[in-house]
């Protein structure tokens, strides 16, 4: 039984304690940018937090995820400690990947995460991969792969969709429609939405607000139950606002004025939170104040020793 | 002719205006290039002056190559915009199996006049898929041009060269660099593609350099003139076509070479200038030539580990003083 179906029910308290956690924990890295405390730039999934929690609710600890650069959502939504996920956004020898990935490109296997991916569409051809593995294994399982909007236009993506279809992979597509391939408006930029596009390729195609939590979780509860038993591939395109810019540094002057304001009005934390009435508050301080203890514990991590910076490339090494 | 101080990336942007006004032919393709006016501005303002001359494509490299190639072949005189020097991996098949080829086979009745911008290298921060330096592979490929622009001065002249030439050019440009000012010419003559550039005089070594690396170069040489070691740098700024006549020379009068790349140093392009120079001037050569470059290995995002495996400017400056200090003209045994 998954955490969110407790006494049959949804725990919306569990579903909105994780989305407050990664909201806090995608704050602090903006602080921790303006501080220069980490360096470089950071993609936040603030607005998007309703679909990592959803879909994970619904999800199997042998299911393979797989998320983009805007992925810490998933990480937290997997159950990445909150700390390790912070020592290795700070470029600390965290137990995650040693300061290596950073930010845009952490791998959190241990927890079903096989990770984040830096080329915007990259991950679904890998995601096809561990479908297959799953399906020969007659593991039960599924792989699923978070991706942009952006990201279906991209050729892998499709020869992945395809490949996935004929071969009957248990491969779960989740489409991040948070209306902007990177800066341009995805409207400008994609001919048929996604989930237009899955029935070409006789998959199941599925639209979900991805802002309500419970609906993502329903949702994928219910197609990965289907392509786990019909063996093939389905996609479910949520439906979202990205409420920061594409990048920390992001200013984006590209919007049209008033967008994002209504955005905001649509916030997936604020929804919930008045869901769920006034026991709302408590839960949000409880996961703030366990984002500083986790950025404190990271704080105690040493940094990575430089002298093993080209250690570990190869399986073996002389 | 007078010379106005610009950024690197503002000397990009110019030269891209100056293309779009000098050429009708000219479009501009790419990833966020239009209303947000470039993730790094170099098309800042262009979208509004020239309107649909200025694309806004999907997330799709290798469509964007491709298009930009059948453009060009049907009369146009695409530039494209490549987000990341990694990107370009995503279209490896247009560039090198479609691009490069179709001047050959078609007899020159097919122009591939196109031009390929990216940027590239490591910054604090940016992980293993956003920091690499690929030239060299690029430079392996005959057929396509390659040059690396180390300050903005050359940024807007080889910009202007690659989008003039008839051939198929890619410059790689350097995020690090693009914040630094310098001085440009914006009258200039246009030049074409090609030529080195002696950026510094020097009588102990030359030291041959490009792109990202020859500030911490010029750093470097700066801080051994204090030492009593003169060096000379050459900024190579093209890989293809490759001009050694300033190497050379330089080369015969110090007896010493290294070669400077941000990219790690297993078959980067450092290795082809270190043959060229002793295939051609090896006799000349004092001491025995020297790579400073990348560690081999990924590039970590952790700024503790990235500084360890790039070749930053103490130990570009200590391995310098190392070679200035190594043995003498024609000391050294094949058994040493």
């Amino acid at each position: 039984m998954t955490e969110s179906e407790q006494g049959g029910s949804v725990n919306l308290a569990a579903l909105y304690r994780q989305m407050c956690m990664i909201r806090r924990f995608e704050e602090q890295l903006m602080a921790l940018v303006q501080s220069r405390e980490l360096a470089g730039s950071v993609h936040l999934c603030i607005g998007q937090e309703a679909i990592p929690v959803g879909a994970c609710a619904a999800l199997e600890p042998g299911d393979a995820v797989i998320g983009t650069y805007r992925g810490h959502g998933w990480a937290i939504a997997r159950r990445v400690p909150l700390a390790e996920l912070f020592a290795e956004v700070l470029g600390r020898a965290s137990a995650l990947n040693s300061g290596r990935g950073g930010s845009p490109y952490l791998m959190a296997p241990r927890y079903g995460y096989l990770g984040e991916n830096s080329i915007v569409g990259a991950g679904l051809p890998m995601a096809a991969g561990a479908a297959l593995a799953r399906k020969l294994q007659g593991a039960g399982t599924a792989a699923v792969v978070s991706i942009g909007d952006g990201a279906m236009n991209q050729g892998a993506v499709h020869e992945s969709l395809n490949l996935a279809a004929v071969l009957g992979l248990p491969l779960l597509v989740i489409v991040e429609n948070n209306g902007y391939a990177e800066m341009t408006p995805a409207a400008a930029l994609t001919a048929v939405p996604a989930h237009q596009r899955a029935p070409a390729y006789r998959m199941r195609g599925e639209v979900v607000d991805g802002n309500d939590p419970i609906a993502v979780a329903e949702a994928v509860r219910a197609v990965r139950a289907e392509v786990i038993s019909e063996q093939r591939p389905a996609l479910i395109e949520a439906m979202t606002h990205r409420l920061v810019g594409h990048y920390s540094g992001d200013a984006q002057a590209y919007r049209p004025p008033g967008e994002l304001a209504a955005a905001r009005r649509a916030d997936p934390v604020a929804r919930l939170a008045a869901r769920i009435g006034e026991a709302a508050a408590g839960i949000d301080e409880a996961a703030q104040a366990d984002i500083l203890a986790a950025l404190a514990a990271a704080r105690a991590v040493p940094f990575p020793d430089p002298a093993h910076v080209t250690s570990g490339i190869y399986a073996e090494e002389p | 002719m007078t010379a106005t101080e610009l950024t690197y990336i503002r000397a990009v942007n110019e030269a891209l205006r100056w293309s779009l006004e000098t050429f009708a032919d000219t479009i501009v393709l790419g990833e966020d290039i239009g209303l947000p006016n470039g993730p790094f501005g170099a098309t800042k303002g262009l979208y509004s002056q020239f309107g649909g001359r200025v694309i806004d494509t999907p997330i799709s490299e290798s469509a964007m190559i491709g298009t930009a190639l059948g453009a060009a072949v049907s009369g146009l005189r695409p530039v494209v915009e490549i987000m990341y020097a990694d990107f370009l991996m995503v279209a490896m098949d247009q560039i090198v199996n479609q691009v490069a080829n179709i001047r050959y086979v078609s007899g020159g009745t097919l122009v591939p006049r196109l031009t390929i911008r990216t940027q590239q290298g490591a910054t604090p921060g940016s992980c293993a898929q956003h920091s690499q330096s690929l030239e060299a592979f690029f430079a392996h490929v005959p057929g396509l041009r390659v040059g690396l622009a180390a300050d903005a001065a050359s940024a807007y002249a080889m910009l202007r060269a690659a989008i003039a030439s008839d051939d198929p050019v890619m410059l790689f440009e350097s995020r690090r660099l693009y914040p630094v000012k310098g001085l440009v010419e914006l009258d200039a003559p246009v030049e074409s593609v090609g030529g080195a550039r002696v950026a510094a005089d020097g009588d102990d070594m030359t030291v041959v350099s490009w792109g990202s690396a020859v500030p911490d170069v010029l750093a470097a040489r700066k801080e051994l003139a204090a030492d009593g070691v003169s060096a000379a740098v050459i900024d190579l700024r093209w890989l293809s076509p490759l001009d050694l006549r300033p190497v050379l020379e330089s080369v015969e009068h110090t007896g010493r070479l290294a070669v400077v790349h941000e990219a790690n140093r297993t078959a980067g392009f450092g290795a082809e200038v270190v043959a060229r120079v002793t295939e051609t001037a090896g006799c000349k050569l004092a001491a025995p030539p020297v790579r400073i470059a990348a560690a081999d290995g990924r590039v970590p995002a952790s700024p503790v580990l990235s500084e360890a495996l790039l070749p930053g400017p103490a130990r570009i400056r200590s391995e310098l003083a190392a070679l200035a200090a190594g043995p003498a003209r024609n000391s050294r045994t094949l058994s040493a």
